[in-house]
C-alpha cells in the first residue's frame, strides 16, 4: 500500500494500560472528541508491563514516536505498576537523550478512564510535537523486524 | 424456602448486594426505578479520599451486574405488592414500558441525534438538555436507550414524529410497548433505594432558586464532571464564566431542625466539600480561592483527617462561622454574610456558592417502607438495630445504604455485603437451587495446528461503516497471513451474528479469532464466550477497536480511518497468531474459615459463617472472648452492651461449627485463596479456604503533652475506665463536677487521624452522668464535635441537659495541674476570650483508638498491607472495604480503623459475606494470564520478588531460581518488564506478542 496523503505522516506507537488510559481513549470515542489518526494503540495490562526494549524495538522498526500512558499516580489497578513505569521511563528518557534522540519522540503521560477529552488533547499534542521533529532516522534499521518474510524481502 | 432475592434500588449498595448474593448461589431480581442502575454514585465526579474517578470505579461493577447470569435486571420498575412470609414472599413488580427493545438496541445514538424534542436532563439535575429518547448516562447499565413517555411527540400524538423509529438501524423502537407485571417468588427482600439530596429551595437565606450562581453540591459534582453539562470546564450557571472565588456552605439541610427539619448530621458533606474544593482548585486555570463555611469539620473516616490537612496546605480556607445570608452583587457575583468566631459580621464576595446539601429519605422510599410495612425512625430513615444494622423491623426484609442513615460509599458497600450475608444465612438451605451455571462444550486442542485465523469486521450499523470502508477492510484482512476467513457483519454483537459466528468457527475449523468492532472493555467477554460455545479456548481471541478508537474519533477523515482500521486488524492478527490456549486456572476450596480475633467483630464473623454450615476456627490471643466490648457500657443509643455481648459469647462457645482457641496466636501461613495452611502458637496446623482478620485495636495510653496527669491522679480516667465503673455500679452520682477532654492522642501530628468514636462516646457518657445526677456540672473540652449521622441526637440532648461545650485548639491545650491535692483544669474559652478554671472531681480523657503493634506482624503473615498508622489497608477504600488485594483474606473491626460497635458488626457481617463467596464454591477461578519463569534464563537476581505487588514471585535461595505462584499472580507484568535476563514472560502478553503487534503496526502506514 502506498501513501494516501502526499504529506508525510508520523507513525506513533501508543501503549495504553487497560484500566485507565485505554478506557480514557474509549471515552474520547464515545464523546466524539476528534484527534489526528497517527497513533496505533497497543493495549497492555499496566504501564508497569512496559519493558524499555518494547519502546526501543518500536523506534528500531521505524516509529517516529512512542507514547506510553498509564493510570494517574495512586490510581494503578495493580497497586504500584505506574510508579515502576515512571522510574523506568525517567531512566530510558535520559538514555535516549544521551544517544541523541529528540526528547519528544518518546513521551509518557497519565490519562484516567474519565479523561476522554484529555486523551484527545494528549494525542493532538504528541502528534504535533512528533510531526515537528520530522521522520525518525537515528535508530531505524533498514530492514524492519520481520513478521512477514515476504514483505521484508519486498522492501529490500 | 426460596433461593431467590428481591433487591429494590440499583444504588451502589444494591448492586454490591446483588453481586454478593448472585455469586454465592442465589438468584437476584434487581428492581430499579429509572432506566439504568448506578444510583447517586454515578453522578459524582470524584470520590474522597482517593480522588478516584467515580464512574471509572463504578462501571465495572455495573457491567458485571448487567451481564450476570443470575441477576435479573428490572429497570423502570417498582414494587407493587408483597405477601407471604420470610423465606416465601410473593411479590408483584410493575415494569413501565421502555419503548425501545433492549435486545435490539445497539446504543448507537442515532435516535437521540434525530429526536427533535429537547427536555431537561435529570441526570445533570436539569442543567442541560437531553432528548425525549435518551441514555441515562454514558456508562449506564443496561446501555440501552429509553423513551420518555411524558415528552415523546409520537407517544403523545401518535403519527406525528417517529423520527427515532425511522433512523434506528436496528429496528429497536417499539411505540406499542406496554407495561408488564412480574409476579415473583422470593425468599427475602432487600431495600437499597438510596437517598435524595436535600432541596434547599425552602431555605431563603441561601438564595437558591433565586440566585443563579447558588448551586447544590450535587449540581457542582456535575459541573466538575467531564461527562457533565459543561464537559468538566467548571462554568458558573449565570454567564458560563469560570469562577475564581467559590464558597461552600456546610450543613444545608443537616443539623438544622428549625429551618430544614433535619436535626441529624449527613455525615458525608464535610468530606465532599473538601474534595470539591480541592478538585475545583485543580480544575481552575488560574488560582481559585476556595472557602468552606462550617460549624464543625467532620472528617472522621479513614484517611479523611489527612485529606483535610492536605486541603489546608493547598490553600483551601476553612471559616468556622454561621452564614447569615447570600445576597446578589454586581456582575452576578454573590456576597456571603456571616458571623465569624468572635461573632463579628463579615462579608466575602464570591463568584459561585455551593450548598453542601444533606441526605434525605425520598418520598418514594417512604412509600416503599409503608408498602413493605417496615418501621421508620424519628429522622424518617429505616429503623435498624445496632446489633443487627441491616435488619428492619420486619423479618425477612433487610436494608442497606443511605436509606437507613446518611452514610458514605464504603459504609454503604459494607452494609450491602452485610445484608447479603444475613440473607445467605436465612436462605442457606436453598443455595444454588435457582441459579444457573454457564455451560460450555469440551474444548478443541489446537496446540499442534497451524494458525487458522478468522476475522469478523463489524459495521456497527453506520457507526463504523459510516466512516470506515468496512468492505475494503474485510477484503484486506483476507490477505493477511494465516487468515482463512473474513466476513463483514452489520452488528457483530447481535444474537444472530453471535450464533452464526460460533457456527463459522466450527465449520471453518478456525483456531484463532479477531473481531474488529468496538472496545474489548465492553464486548470482549461476550465474544470470548462465543469462542467457548464453539469449543475454542477463550484466550485465542483478539479485538481490533475500530469504533471507539477509530471511526468515532476520525469522523472527518474516512481515508485515514480506513487505513487505521486495516492497521489495527493487522496488529490484532499478528498478536493473536502467537496466542496460546490458557488454562482456566482454578483452586479447590477448603471449606473452612479461620477467624483471627475474638472481639465483637471476630465473633460476629465466626457465627455468621458457622450458621451457614462452614466449620470455623476462632483464634483469640487473650484468655476470654469479647475484646474491647467487655469494657463498653452503652451504645450511643443508650442500649446496654453487656447483655448482647454475653449472648454472643455463649452462642460462640456452644456452636458445633466453631472451634475456639483461646490464648492462641498465629505463627505463620502459606497458600492462597481457597487453600491456606496456618500454623498456630499451640502447634496446630489448620487448613482453611479463607482468613478473616478481626484483631481489634486498643485505647491509647496518654503520654507527654496529652497525659493530663493520667496515671498519677486517680481522678483522671479514660472513657473505657469510666464505662467499667458504670458497669460495676460504682456510685458516680456523687460527682459534683466532671470535665471531659476530647481528642486525647487523636488529630495531633504524632497521631494525625481522628478516632471516630470518642466524641459520641464521651457525650453519651456525659449525658448518662448528667442523668444520674442532674446537679452535676459537666464541661466538654473539644476541638470539633463529630457526632456524625444520627449520633447528632446525643450532642443535641447533651446541650439541652445543660452540658457545656468549650472549644480548645492545638496551640492552646487545656492545662491540668494538681493544687493542694485538688485537680485543676485551665482552658482558654473561645467565646469569653479568657481563661476558665475548673476544679473537677472527675476528669475523663477521650483517648484515641490505636492499632495493636502485633497487627503488623500478622499482616506480613498473610501478605496484607498496613497503613502508616498501623491499621490494615483494604483493597480499595471505596468499593472493597473488607477485602484485601490478596484474595481470600478479609478484615473487620478496629484493626481496619476506629469505629463504633454497630459499624464493627456490619463490617464483620460483610467480611463473612465475602468469605462465603469463596466457601460456597468447590472451586474458585484464578487469573489465567499469569507470569511464568524460564528457569534456564533466570539468574536469580531477585528483582521480580521486589517488583511484584502481590508477593507472587519467590526466589529459591538454594537453586537461585525465581518462580511464580500462579494463584497469587494477577498478570500485571511488572516482573516481566523488570527482569534483566528476559526470563519471565506474561502468558499471551509476552514480549513476542507485543513486538509482533509493534512490527505489524509499522509495516504499512
Amino acid at each position: 500500500m502506498t501513501d494516501i496523503n502526499t504529506e508525510w505522516q508520523p507513525k506513533i506507537i501508543t501503549f495504553l494500560c487497560t484500566w485507565c488510559s485505554y478506557a480514557g481513549a474509549d471515552l474520547a470515542g464515545v464523546s466524539r472528541y476528534q484527534y489526528p489518526p497517527n497513533i496505533r494503540v497497543i493495549k497492555v495490562p499496566c504501564s508497569g508491563r512496559m519493558s524499555p526494549n518494547l519502546i526501543l524495538n518500536a523506534l528500531k522498526g521505524g516509529a517516529d514516536g512512542v507514547l506510553v500512558s498509564g493510570c494517574h499516580p495512586g490510581d494503578c489497578h495493580y497497586i504500584s505498576g505506574n510508579y515502576f513505569a515512571r522510574r523506568r521511563f525517567g531512566l530510558l528518557g535520559n538514555l535516549l537523550e544521551f544517544i541523541g534522540l529528540e526528547k519528544d519522540r518518546v513521551q509518557f503521560t497519565w490519562v484516567s478512564a474519565a479523561e476522554g477529552e484529555q486523551f484527545a488533547d494528549v494525542i493532538s499534542q504528541v502528534t504535533e510535537s512528533v510531526r515537528k521533529l520530522g521522520p525518525a532516522t537515528r535508530l531505524v534499521k533498514n530492514i524492519p523486524a520481520e513478521i512477514n518474510v515476504e514483505r521484508a524481502c519486498a522492501n529490500e | 424456602m426460596k433461593g431467590s432475592v428481591l433487591i429494590i434500588g440499583g444504588s451502589i449498595a444494591g448492586v454490591q448486594a446483588a453481586l454478593d448474593l448472585a455469586d454465592s448461589g442465589f438468584y437476584v431480581h434487581l428492581v430499579e426505578m429509572t432506566s439504568g442502575i448506578g444510583g447517586a454514585m454515578s453522578q459524582l465526579d470524584k470520590t474522597f479520599p482517593t480522588n478516584d474517578c467515580s464512574a471509572c470505579i463504578l462501571s465495572p461493577k455495573l457491567v458485571e451486574c448487567g451481564r450476570h447470569l443470575n441477576i435479573n435486571l428490572l429497570t423502570l420498575s417498582e414494587l407493587e405488592e408483597i405477601n407471604g412470609e420470610p423465606g416465601n414472599f410473593k411479590v408483584k413488580v410493575r415494569q413501565h414500558p421502555r419503548y425501545v427493545d433492549p435486545t435490539k438496541c445497539i446504543s448507537c445514538g442515532e435516535c437521540a441525534a434525530k429526536c427533535p424534542k429537547k427536555v431537561d436532563d435529570l441526570f445533570n439535575l436539569d442543567m442541560n438538555k437531553r432528548k425525549a429518547i435518551y441514555l441515562k448516562y454514558p456508562q449506564t447499565v443496561p446501555l440501552k436507550y429509553a423513551i420518555d413517555p411524558q415528552h415523546c411527540i409520537w407517544l403523545n400524538k401518535p403519527g406525528k414524529c417517529g423520527a427515532c423509529a425511522k433512523v434506528c438501524p436496528a429496528d429497536a423502537i417499539n411505540f406499542d410497548d406496554t407495561e408488564s407485571i412480574h409476579e415473583l417468588e422470593v425468599g427475602a427482600v432487600l431495600m437499597s433505594p438510596g437517598f435524595r439530596p436535600y432541596n434547599p429551595e425552602k431555605l431563603d437565606f441561601t438564595g437558591y432558586g433565586r440566585l443563579k450562581n447558588v448551586v447544590t453540591s450535587m449540581e457542582f459534582e456535575r459541573l466538575l464532571s467531564p461527562s457533565g453539562p459543561c464537559t468538566g470546564h467548571m462554568e458558573r450557571p449565570s454567564d458560563g464564566k469560570e469562577p475564581t472565588r467559590v464558597a461552600w456552605l456546610q450543613c444545608v439541610g443537616s443539623r438544622d431542625e428549625n429551618r430544614s427539619c433535619n436535626s441529624y448530621c449527613s455525615s458525608v458533606c464535610c468530606m465532599y466539600a473538601i474534595k470539591q474544593a480541592v478538585i475545583a482548585k485543580e480544575h481552575a486555570a488560574s488560582d481559585l480561592a476556595a472557602s468552606i463555611y462550617y460549624m464543625d469539620m467532620r472528617t472522621h473516616g479513614k484517611g479523611f483527617e489527612a485529606y483535610f490537612e492536605r486541603a489546608k496546605d493547598q490553600g483551601v480556607q476553612f471559616r468556622r462561622s454561621r452564614v447569615h445570608s447570600i445576597t446578589p452583587l454586581a456582575e452576578d457575583n454573590l456576597q456571603v454574610q456571616y458571623a465569624d468566631e468572635e461573632g463579628t459580621l463579615q462579608r466575602d464576595e464570591v463568584d459561585l456558592v455551593v450548598l453542601s446539601v444533606g441526605m434525605e429519605m425520598t418520598t418514594k422510599s417512604q412509600e416503599l417502607a409503608h408498602l413493605l410495612d417496615v418501621e421508620l425512625n424519628e429522622n424518617n430513615f429505616i429503623k435498624t438495630d445496632p446489633f443487627n444494622p441491616v435488619a428492619t423491623s420486619r423479618p425477612g426484609i433487610f436494608v442497606c445504604g443511605a436509606v437507613s442513615e446518611p452514610k458514605d460509599i464504603p459504609q454503604s458497600v459494607v452494609e450491602a455485603s452485610a445484608a447479603a450475608l444475613e440473607i445467605e444465612k436465612m436462605l442457606s438451605d436453598s443455595r444454588w437451587q435457582e441459579t444457573q451455571e454457564a455451560q460450555f462444550p469440551a474444548e478443541r486442542n489446537v496446540f499442534a495446528e497451524a494458525p487458522k485465523i478468522g476475522v469478523f469486521v463489524c459495521s456497527c450499523g453506520i457507526n463504523i461503516a459510516g466512516v470506515v470502508d468496512v468492505k475494503d477492510v474485510t477484503e484486506y484482512s483476507a490477505q493477511l497471513p494465516d487468515v482463512v476467513f473474513s466476513q463483514n457483519n452489520l452488528f457483530s454483537c447481535s444474537q444472530d451474528t453471535i450464533d452464526q459466528m460460533a457456527k463459522t468457527i466450527q465449520e471453518q475449523g478456525l483456531n484463532r479469532v479477531v473481531v474488529a468492532s468496538c472496545t474489548p472493555r465492553t464486548h470482549e467477554s461476550l465474544f470470548q464466550e462465543t469462542l467457548r460455545d464453539a469449543g475454542l479456548n477463550k484466550y485465542l481471541f483478539e479485538m481490533a477497536n475500530i469504533r471507539d478508537q477509530d471511526s468515532w474519533v476520525h469522523q472527518n477523515d474516512p481515508e485515514a480511518a480506513t487505513l487505521k482500521a486495516k492497521d489495527l486488524v493487522r496488529m490484532a492478527v499478528a498478536r493473536v497468531r502467537g496466542a496460546n490456549a490458557l488454562p482456566y486456572n482454578q483452586v479447590a476450596v477448603t471449606k473452612a474459615a479461620l477467624v483471627i480475633g475474638g472481639g465483637m467483630a471476630g465473633m460476629t464473623s465466626a457465627l455468621a459463617l458457622a450458621n451457614q454450615g462452614f466449620p470455623v476456627t476462632l483464634v483469640e490471643k487473650a484468655d476470654k472472648l469479647g475484646g474491647n466490648a467487655n469494657r463498653l457500657f452503652h451504645t450511643w443509643q443508650g442500649i446496654e452492651v453487656r447483655q448482647q455481648l454475653e449472648k454472643t459469647i455463649s452462642k460462640v462457645f456452644y456452636h458445633d461449627n466453631i472451634e475456639l482457641k483461646l490464648g492462641t496466636t498465629v505463627e505463620k501461613a502459606t497458600g492462597s485463596v481457597g487453600k491456606f495452611t496456618t500454623t498456630l502458637s499451640d502447634g496446630a496446623k489448620l487448613e482453611h479456604g479463607t482468613t478473616l482478620m478481626a484483631v481489634g485495636g486498643k485505647p491509647l495510653i496518654p503520654t507527654g503533652d496529652h497525659q493530663y496527669l493520667y496515671g498519677s491522679n486517680k481522678q483522671v480516667k479514660t472513657l473505657l475506665e469510666v464505662d467499667e465503673m458504670l458497669l460495676t455500679d460504682i456510685n458516680m452520682g456523687s460527682i459534683k463536677q466532671a470535665v471531659f477532654i476530647h481528642c486525647v492522642g487523636s488529630r495531633i501530628p504524632e497521631q494525625p487521624y481522628c478516632s471516630r468514636v470518642c466524641c459520641t462516646h464521651a457525650i453519651e457518657q456525659a449525658v448518662h452522668l448528667k442523668k444520674l445526677n442532674p446537679e452535676m456540672d459537666i464541661f466538654m473540652l473539644y476541638r470539633d464535635i463529630r457526632t456524625y449521622g444520627q449520633r447528632e441526637a446525643v450532642y443535641k440532648e447533651a446541650r439541652s441537659l445543660g452540658i457545656l461545650f468549650i472549644r480548645y485548639d492545638l496551640d492552646n491545650l487545656p492545662q491540668v495541674n494538681e493544687e493542694d491535692g485538688q485537680l485543676q483544669v485551665l482552658v482558654q474559652d473561645h467565646v469569653l476570650l479568657r481563661q476558665v478554671k475548673f476544679n473537677p472531681d472527675l476528669l475523663v480523657l477521650a483517648t484515641a483508638v490505636v492499632a495493636h503493634p502485633e497487627t503488623k506482624d500478622l499482616a506480613k503473615v498473610y501478605k496484607c498491607p498496613i497503613n502508616q498508622e498501623g491499621f490494615l489497608l483494604e483493597a480499595h477504600m471505596k468499593l472493597r472495604p473488607v477485602d484485601f488485594a490478596t484474595d481470600g483474606v478479609y478484615l473487620a473491626g478496629l484493626c481496619h480503623y476506629p469505629k463504633p460497635l454497630e459499624e464493627s458488626i456490619a463490617q464483620a457481617q460483610a467480611a463473612a459475606s465475602r468469605a462465603s463467596l469463596i466457601l460456597a464454591r468447590d472451586m474458585v477461578p484464578a487469573e489465567s494470564i499469569t507470569a511464568e519463569v524460564d528457569p534456564r534464563k533466570c539468574v536469580g537476581c531477585g528483582m521480580c520478588t521486589k517488583l511484584c505487588p502481590y508477593n507472587a514471585t519467590t526466589l529459591d535461595l538454594d537453586t537461585m531460581v525465581a518462580s511464580v505462584e500462579t494463584s497469587l499472580c494477577k498478570g500485571c507484568g511488572a516482573c516481566v518488564a523488570g527482569c534483566r535476563s528476559d526470563a519471565i514472560i506474561l502468558k499471551n502478553i509476552a514480549n513476542e506478542h507485543l513486538m509482533a503487534a509493534v512490527d505489524a503496526a509499522l509495516m504499512e502506514m
